[in-house]
């Protein structure tokens, strides 16, 4: 099917053979942007978390004939190293990531909790970001999303 | 079954691999010798062979510094382990005055590319912005023999790699000196230029058209304390490449016209491959090719949700010749079954029948590495060549093993190694590179492989169960005379293509087992540890920090028991029992500072109460403190203060964040995951049924305090792993009443 979304703020439309294709793939490998992970592919640790329409989206088991028509936005959509989202200007000050695999689905996950909760308590976060971090980096995350919400209200 | 008393384990295992280099650079020495000069012939070329994604700028000077390597490589404790042998490059710099360091060791994310960028920054007189690290490719840089692990990446190139780039800097100021007519004395260098008589040039000025230089001897290094960057909380190198979403993983790696490629392997632990019928999936959609090999069949296709819809048409008939169960594990794995071997004795042995000898079991499960970015590799095999991009701890090893499989020329394998999405010690086993290259070479282009999550649960290296035994006795002031661990553990190093069958022969124990299982309280007169060593039907091996975890749960859980047995406070009582001198002294100031730091206390406040827990490992001692409580039987760490000295810590933040991820790593490993054996598979295979520690698991709050107690850097990437099991523990059991002796803990 011919696949037509905006993407990053760029309107893109895309032969996929099968519409069933996770989005995670068509975005991975049809539009070469790498920044979302696959880490299972059974929506259970968060890696591959990208927005749709707004919302956190596990997009490893998000059939990409969803996204026709639908805003998508990845971790290089997010910001840039010019104008990095608050998410990710709170990254860098808590210098969170180690191996950095996991991060940009935490951030995305992130972005979109702010989004919805400006200034999340931490029993929010514990109930809202549940992605998997095996550095476990998740005292550095906690405070960045905590700096985050305040840069966000700035 | 063999009954060796070992001692001094540590000091034998070096001196063997210490040997081991020995051989290899005065081979290397003899074909060095035909080319002795003072003015060496250093290689100028114009751009690299751009790669994939991962390619990197135009270069214009490289800058091998192989002897040098070598002799340095003899003296290090520990000792840098790369082969030397290899056309040998550190540093290049690039026309925009940038340096490239080819690291020998990877970034798996414990930030030794940042500590190593801090080290060449200080002693090559660039500013820390200009390096630019990459992992050292098997083809273009000195690749490490062994492994990135250990926690040893920058303890073991703390001397030489500083007097690498120190010797550069005096080498391009030689340079220089004659470029610009004036004497090397008068020369000053900062931020990649130098200056003097009035002039100035930068390095790639300098650099340029240069193709005989001469080598100065090793300059002197700088005190550490006049460093700018070494020792300070210096942002990673990678921070912005890992918060934009750079692609610098392996999974992130690609070729021109690359295919993708999806694999079956046996579920069950022990299955082999009988046949396939192959014929539905050969005709689906995107379908180049399928691969039959004794061990696996895979599909190669056009894309990879092609390559897996392929892979479930096939139907694969599997030899089974039994189904394992976990009580059988549990019954190979026991304190009195498999090979003996003493790891530590001191003073004599403890009669288990003697009054007042107390004895304790302890246990941990099998778990899994779990890291995020699954194992894979590119790979392309062309014209007997070999090029294989992937995240890999071994990259000398994976190129030996790339080489064997597919009857190459070592040489003619290169190794690209990338930003690893975690490591854990899963990476020290890359048989996946094997996988990749044979599909490859079956279809003459470049291929992609990765592991489903079930493949990486199944296929997992894993960390081996452990049963514990402590006895122990205490005396009439309420000291412990008597001190025993008993330990029984499957793989860690021994079978691990990382030990040389020889070493493991020579040293007839499982080092890695041993890891945190010697008792730390030297004023105890009698203490030991016993191993007991069993090979176990599926694969078990390095997980970060070993046996450190499971061996200091049952040491310290113990210890804890022994205190309140005497009616002493866990602090003094750990105290009364350590020396005054060397490491004695160094794992007294850690439990001080974190039982000062946190207000350690044995009462329990507001429904919390606090654990204490201290190990040694690899010379960095680490003590840590826990507040606990629990709702509904979940146990909740509030915060954990932990003291931690491992010398020099060239950047402090990054000791810190190590220090964080190991506590809740720890904390993951003690209280949530185990891998189970359910009719003959490996169980579960996908996270969620693996618990983990995930945000709402982990404490809001650790206070970290360095302490430094040594004048170089020691290991810190899995030390701090080993008080936290403990340290829960003991709160919970001054919380509740309740030993628990099982991982992971449960509250009945
Ligand atoms: S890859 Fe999508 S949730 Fe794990
Ligand atoms: S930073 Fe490595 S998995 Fe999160």
């Amino acid at each position: 099917m011919k696949l037509s979304f905006n993407i990053n703020g760029q309107p893109q439309s895309v032969e996929i053979e099968d519409p069933n294709t996770p989005l995670l793939w068509v975005v991975r490998d049809i539009m070469n942007l790498k920044g979302t992970k696959f880490g299972c592919g059974k929506a259970a640790c968060g890696a591959c978390t990208l927005h749709v329409d707004g919302e956190a989206v596990r997009a490893c088991s998000y059939p990409a004939k969803f996204a026709e028509g639908k805003k998508v936005v990845t971790i290089e959509g997010l910001g840039t190293r010019e104008n990095p989202h608050p998410v990710q200007q709170a990254w860098i000050e808590h210098v969170v990531p180690q191996c950095g695999y996991c991060q940009p689905g935490f951030m995305m996950a992130t972005a979109a909790l702010l989004a919805e909760n400006p200034n999340p308590t931490d029993e929010d976060i514990d109930n809202n970001i549940v992605n998997v971090c095996r550095c476990a980096t998740y005292t550095r995350m906690r405070k960045a999303i905590h700096r985050a919400a305040e840069l966000g209200q700035e | 079954m063999p009954s060796i008393v070992f001692l001094n384990c540590k000091k034998k295992y070096i001196s063997t691999i210490q040997r081991f280099n020995k051989r290899s650079a005065s081979t290397s020495k003899k074909m060095n010798k035909n080319k002795k000069s003072s003015r060496r012939k250093f290689l100028v070329r114009g751009g690299l062979g751009t790669l994939g994604v991962l390619a990197i700028g135009t270069y214009v000077f490289r800058n091998p510094i192989r002897r040098k390597t070598l002799s340095i490589s003899e003296s290090l404790i520990p000792p840098y382990n790369g082969s030397g042998t290899e056309a040998n490059l550190w540093f290049e710099i690039t026309q925009e005055n940038q340096v490239v360091l080819h690291s020998s060791k990877v970034e798996m994310g414990q930030g030794t590319f940042t500590g190593l960028a801090q080290m060449v920054a200080d002693e090559l007189d660039v500013a820390i912005e200009q390096i630019k690290v990459v992992g050292a490719a098997s083809a273009t840089g000195i690749v490490d023999g062994l492994s990135t692990g250990g926690s040893l990446s920058i303890a073991s190139l703390w001397v030489p790699l500083r007097e690498m780039a120190a010797t550069m800097r005096e080498m391009v100021k030689g340079e220089a000196a004659k470029k610009m007519g004036v004497s090397v004395a008068s020369l000053s260098t900062k931020d990649g230029v130098v200056s003097g008589g009035g002039k100035t040039m930068t390095y790639a000025e300098v650099a340029t058209d240069v193709t005989d230089w001469d080598v100065p001897s090793t300059p002197d290094l700088r005190p550490v304390n006049t460093y700018k960057y070494v020792g300070k909380p210096v942002p990673r190198v990678d921070l912005a490449a890992k918060v934009f979403g750079d692609p610098i993983f392996g999974m992130d790696a690609e070729m021109p016209d690359m295919l993708h490629a999806a694999v079956i392997r046996p579920e069950h632990v022990g299955a082999t491959f009988k046949s396939a019928d192959t014929s539905k999936a050969a005709g689906m959609s995107g379908v180049v090719k399928i691969v039959e090999t004794p061990d696996w069949v895979g599909v190669i296709a056009k894309t990879f949700s092609q390559a897996l819809s392929a892979k479930r048409a096939i139907k694969v008939d599997w030899d089974i010749p039994k189904k394992w169960t976990e009580s059988e594990i549990k019954d190979m794995l026991q304190v009195g079954k498999g090979d003996r071997m003493i790891t530590q004795k001191v003073g004599d042995e403890l009669d288990p029948e003697e009054e007042g000898v107390v004895a304790m079991e302890f246990s941990s499960p099998i778990g899994a590495h779990a890291q995020i970015e699954p194992n894979g590799a590119v790979a392309h095999v062309v014209d007997g060549k070999a090029t294989i991009m992937l995240s890999t701890q071994v990259v000398g090893i994976t190129q030996k093993q790339v080489a064997t499989a597919l009857g190459l020329k070592k040489k003619n394998v290169n190794i690209i190694p990338t930003f690893l999405g975690g490591g854990f010690g899963r990476r020290l086993n890359t048989s996946h590179a094997v996988t990749a290259a044979k599909l490859s070479q079956a279809v003459g282009k470049p291929v992609k492989y990765f592991f489903t999550r079930k493949e990486e649960f199944q296929n997992d290296t894993f960390r081996p169960p452990t049963h514990h035994i402590m006895r122990g006795k205490l005396n009439a002031n309420g000291l412990l005379d008597s001190l025993e661990h008993h330990y029984a553990s499957g793989d860690v190093a021994i079978n691990s293509a990382l030990m040389p069958g020889v070493v493991n022969t020579i040293l007839g124990t499982d080092i890695g087992a041993m890891r945190g299982a010697n008792i730390m309280y030297g004023k105890i007169k009698n203490h030991r540890s016993v191993q007991w060593h069993t090979t176990l039907p599926f694969a078990t091996s390095w997980w970060r920090s070993l046996g450190l975890l499971a061996n200091t749960f049952a040491i310290e859980s113990f210890i804890d028991e022994m205190a309140l047995k005497a009616g002493k406070n866990p602090v003094d009582f750990r105290l009364a029992m350590l020396g005054t001198a060397g490491n004695q002294a160094r794992i007294r100031k850690v439990i001080e500072v974190a039982a000062a730091k946190s207000g350690y206390t044995d009462e329990v406040v507001d429904g919390k109460a606090m654990g204490f827990a201290a190990s040694i490992d690899t010379g960095s001692p680490c003590a840590q403190v826990v507040e606990v409580s629990m709702v509904d039987k979940e146990i909740k760490v509030h915060k954990v203060t932990c003291a931690f000295d491992c010398g020099v810590a060239v950047n402090p933040d990054q000791v810190r964040s190590q220090c964080e991820g190991s506590i809740n790593m720890g904390i993951s490993g003690a209280l949530h995951e185990k891998m189970t054996l359910k009719d003959g598979q490996l169980y579960p295979t996908i996270y969620g049924p693996y618990q983990m520690a995930l945000m709402r698991n982990t404490p809001k709050e650790i206070d970290i305090h360095l302490i430094q107690g040594a004048d170089v850097p020691l290991p810190v990437g899995e030390p701090p792993l080993g008080p936290i099991g403990a340290a829960i523990g003991n709160a919970v059991r001054r919380l509740t009443g309740k030993r628990v002796v099982d991982l992971p803990m449960r509250i009945v």
